[in-house]
């Protein structure tokens, strides 16, 4: 019988600017070495269902940490409320985002169960930023759930802090899984295919799966949107890709 | 979609009664997007804020877009309406 127990607790780690910032932690209850995944949350939250993300993680067999992006807007607050205040001030700003996903691989690399490395995975808006954490955080492996505006423009009067980051295609540094559903609108499938596009004629490390019956956030279990067959696929893919790259 | 698509509107002269009770509103954000609670992929969010006392003061609603249309119809009428008292 194998055992099977995972410590889950809140922490406080240091984000951009050295700022204390709230993070849900999850870590298997057994002797490393293993790898580090950061989960970084859609943009409704910090919320039960990333928790839960977290969790399973570190039940696949990896230490894992969420920060709640909106710490400093809302410390403390109900999720949604958290979501909706840092909506109205403009969602967050990448400089800070990666600050606080450095912050976030620090924490896993200082702990005494890893292996150095350190995956990501974000849904949602944390797509998006999953991708910019092979540009400016040190990460061996990222996973891309349906993140729009990695290419693409955002409309005009656009209030949201959210630039486009197909410039910086060349500059990722490290394997890149992407996962999206064909009936989404952001990113659009056309989109999809820009951002792969891209990636080769670069000649960056990736892998993309896109399922038809599926829009956005079909991961999301307590959505309308969960598409059980994509999901399930989906966690697959993910489990296949973290272990080749965050083994060791 | 997560549309990332949002309007916000400086509100002044109005109020919001939220779990705290009535509150004086400063500003309003309305996204189509993921609803928390509602049962649809996408609504019409209306988020009436205070920052000023903090994320919890806060009036929601997630709309159906066909409720959303009947409500922008009814907010025309009523400010039309309003014009002639």
């Amino acid at each position: 019988m194998a055992y099977d127990a995972v410590l889950a607790e809140t922490v406080g780690i240091r984000g951009h600017g050295d700022d204390l910032v709230e993070a849900y932690t999850a870590r298997p209850l057994a002797p490393g070495p293993r790898g580090g995944v950061i989960v970084i949350h859609h943009m409704p939250g910090y919320d039960r269902e990333s928790k839960e993300v977290v969790r399973r993680f570190a039940v696949l067999g990896y230490d894992a940490i969420c920060v709640n992006l909106y710490s400093r807007e809302a410390p403390g607050a109900a999720p949604d409320d958290a979501a909706a205040t840092a909506r109205a001030r403009g969602g967050v700003p990448d400089e800070r985002f990666v600050g606080d996903a450095r912050g976030a691989a620090r924490w896993l690399r200082d702990l005494p169960t890893s292996n150095g490395k350190v995956g990501s995975i974000g849904y949602c808006s944390g797509g998006r930023q999953a991708f910019l954490t092979t540009v400016e955080v040190d990460v061996q492996a990222a996973v891309d759930c349906y993140g729009a505006f990695v290419v693409g423009t955002p409309p005009e009067g656009f209030p949201l802090q959210v630039q486009p980051l197909a410039d910086r295609v060349p500059e990722v540094r490290a394997p890149i899984l992407g996962l999206f559903g064909n009936d989404d609108s952001y990113p659009s499938p056309e989109q999809v295919d820009e951002l792969e596009k891209l990636l080769q004629e670069s000649g960056k490390t990736y892998e993309f799966h896109r399922y038809d019956g599926a829009g956005h956030a079909f991961f999301s279990v307590d959505r309308p949107s969960y598409r059980p067959e994509a999901a399930v696929d989906g966690w697959r893919h993910v489990e296949a890709f973290f272990a080749t790259h965050l083994a060791g | 979609m997560c549309t990332y698509s949002t309007e916000k509107i400086e509100v002044a002269r109005s109020s919001g009664k939220g779990p705290e009770g009535w509150f004086p509103l400063r500003t309003a954000t309305v996204y189509y997007d993921h609803p928390v609670h509602a049962p649809d992929e996408h609504t019409v969010n209306i988020d009436f804020l205070n920052p000023e006392q903090g994320p919890g003061a806060r009036v929601a609603v997630e709309l159906s877009l066909d409720t959303a249309r009947e409500l922008l119809a009814a907010l025309q009428t009523t400010v039309e309406r309003a014009a002639h008292h």
